[in-house]
């Protein structure tokens, strides 16, 4: 069987949606940055797949590259800023940070 | 060979002639960077030469009036559009900077503040790229640069539990959102084979695509854009951002920010799924206008509503900020020029009255240390002229007249019921009638309540009434004199599209 670019469309539809469960039913909040990641991950294999695939040019794999480096940048900044919330609070449930109220 | 490198290289140093007030905005980061770190001032220095480089990217910015021009092989789009949109969000930055000389909690907190100035500069730099990107790719680079400067300096207080928690609360709706919409992106992608937003809007004409998938993939793409404007369902993070974050970042982020989104969001209707024109046609079966009017009466709805059990002004000023970008919603979505000139007209507007408003929060807080509407009681006896602005700007963030925003809610009513909407306009005036109450309550605490018991005088310094007065006075004239600014947002209407 030859892999085509539905194979890897169907992979990364799956990543994406596990990455988004995993934002939506996590407490902690590393756990939610990992499945952020996912689905970062699913958006790449998207472009690379479609510059392949789809007979496009290399913008494909450029954004891919674009997307990696922003993730990086991002996930540094939120663990920076998770680390002071764990100053603060001594644990980094999304769910029980809750100073200010409705 | 030769010839193709010489051209490329003739275009990348005529869009670098026009990328000027980013690359001063680079410098002043960079040297505003340096000398934190060699000063030995704490802290005003840095905020001396961020205030010298954004007046400077103001000049050169001025320069670009008029130009239209696609810049870096249709990265970048200059246009009289996305000049307006920096104008706009120049003004606020500078503004804030202003008020950042005088906030207690930044000038008296424990750090320096080098970075708090370099991260303003960076969240403009990023706001000025969202403004006229019209790729993709690049759209969600620049909403990254400012998300990341943003995040942190919402949390730049970092003693504070509440700015940790604002900065958390954040990063993390901010970073699935955009994850997200890159998500649509490549779905867009992968339906049209091209990035940049002009070529979606000529494939998407020339070979139809199935309904379904386009709709999704820009679904998507919404998502990101709704964040950045704070537009219910995607408006969670802006409460508690708002109240947690210092009174100056606040400030920013509910003006510029917003701006910067608005830009977005229009560009991309313009260039990718509508083909232009003075009334824009919208490409395939899908009904943009409805998706934007539901989003718009949800985001208009929800804000005013929940924005009339707040009591701490910071909040309740969030969710009239959501509000806000519900009336500017209702306007994008006839996606025409007239709707987007109101846009423009609005959100200039709304940069007056928004700002003055976070400004007085910030000097009451500064002065009785506290956010509480409660605290307000019998301000407009304990210090008149506060008390008189900030009646002026509320009366004003609810579109009375004789106030500059009920001409911005005038240009943006007239321009739905023009485009047909008349049930989304009559859903607009409901919510302004319901905006009058949470609006009126801090006026009434300040004049009618307890005027016996009334404190002791509070005393502002000279600068500070100033600049007060330099917000007041405009927010008041825009609402008698506003002819100009309509003309210069109904001339700021051209796009640049093709290449």
């Amino acid at each position: 069987m030859e892999i085509g670019l539905n194979h890897y469309l169907v992979v990364s539809a799956l990543l994406f949606t596990l990455g988004l469960f995993g934002v939506i039913s996590r407490k902690h909040a590393i756990m939610v940055l990992m499945g952020l990641e996912l689905i970062l991950n699913a958006a790449n294999i998207n472009f690379v797949a479609f510059a392949k695939y789809g007979g496009m040019n290399m913008d494909g794999q450029l954004a891919a590259v674009f997307v990696i480096i922003l993730a990086a940048a991002e996930a540094a900044v939120a663990l920076a800023i998770l680390l002071k919330i764990f100053h603060h609070f001594r644990h980094v449930n999304i769910d029980e940070v809750n100073q200010m109220k409705e | 060979m030769m010839n193709e490198l010489s051209n490329f290289s003739g275009e990348l140093l005529q869009s670098l002639s026009l990328f000027w007030p980013e690359t001063t905005l680079v410098i002043t980061f960079l040297i505003t960077l340096f000398a934190d770190l060699l000063s030995r001032h704490k802290n005003r220095l840095a905020g001396y030469i961020t205030l010298a480089g954004l007046i400077v990217t103001g000049l050169l910015l001025l320069s670009q009036q008029g130009v239209a021009q696609t810049t870096f092989s249709g990265l970048l789009t200059v246009d009289p559009f996305s000049f307006f949109m920096r104008v706009t969000i120049l003004l606020s930055a500078i503004l804030v900077v202003l008020f950042s000389f005088s906030s207690k909690e930044l000038v008296e907190g424990p750090f320096r503040l080098g970075e708090y100035y370099m991260l303003i500069t960076g969240l403009v730099f990023g706001m000025f790229l969202l403004s006229g990107a019209s790729n993709l790719i690049f759209i969600y680079l620049s909403i990254e640069v400012m998300s990341i400067s943003s995040y942190i300096l919402s949390g730049y207080t970092k003693h504070s539990k509440r700015a940790s928690e604002a900065s958390m609360k954040y990063v993390i709706y901010g970073a699935v959102s955009s994850g997200i919409m890159v998500y649509g992106m490549t779905m867009m992608f992968g339906l049209t084979g091209t990035l940049n937003l002009n070529e979606i809007g000529m494939a998407l004409q020339t070979k139809p695509v199935q309904t379904m998938p386009l709709l999704l993939a820009n679904l998507m793409i919404l998502v990101g854009f709704s964040y950045k404007i704070s537009a219910v369902p995607f408006h969670y993070w802006t409460p508690d951002v708002y109240e947690g974050a210092p009174i100056t970042v606040t400030a920013l982020l509910s003006v510029a920010s917003k701006a910067a989104g608005f830009a977005v969001i229009l560009r991309y209707f313009h260039s990718a799924l509508t083909n232009g024109g003075e009334l824009w046609q919208v490409i395939g079966q899908i009904d943009w206008h409805f998706v934007i009017s539901v989003l718009a009466v949800l985001t208009m709805t929800v804000g005013n509503l929940v924005a009339l059990w707040q009591n701490n002004m910071k909040r309740m000023l969030a969710y009239s900020s959501i509000a806000h970008a519900g009336y500017l919603l209702m306007a994008v979505a006839v996606l025409n020029n007239t709707g987007m000139a109101a846009v423009l007209i609005y959100f200039f507007i709304y940069m007056l009255m928004n700002l003055g408003a976070f400004y007085i929060v910030q000097l009451v807080a500064d002065k009785t240390g506290s956010e509480d509407m409660e605290d307000y009681v019998g301000l407009g006896y304990r210090s008149p002229l506060i008390g008189v602005a900030l009646t002026l700007f509320l009366v004003s963030l609810t579109g009375l007249p004789p106030t500059a925003g009920f001409i911005g809610k005038l240009y943006v009513f007239t321009a739905v019921v023009k485009a047909g909407y008349v049930w989304l306009a009559i859903i607009g005036v409901l919510n302004s009638v319901v905006s009058l109450y949470y609006y009126v309550r801090v006026v009434r605490n300040m004049y009618l309540r307890d005027v016996e018991s009334q404190g002791e005088k509070i005393v502002f310094s000279r600068p500070v009434l100033t600049l007060v007065l330099l917000l007041a006075i405009p927010t008041l004239i825009l609402g008698l004199y506003f002819g100009p600014l309509a003309d210069w947002a109904s001339a700021s209407m051209a796009f640049v599209t093709g290449h």
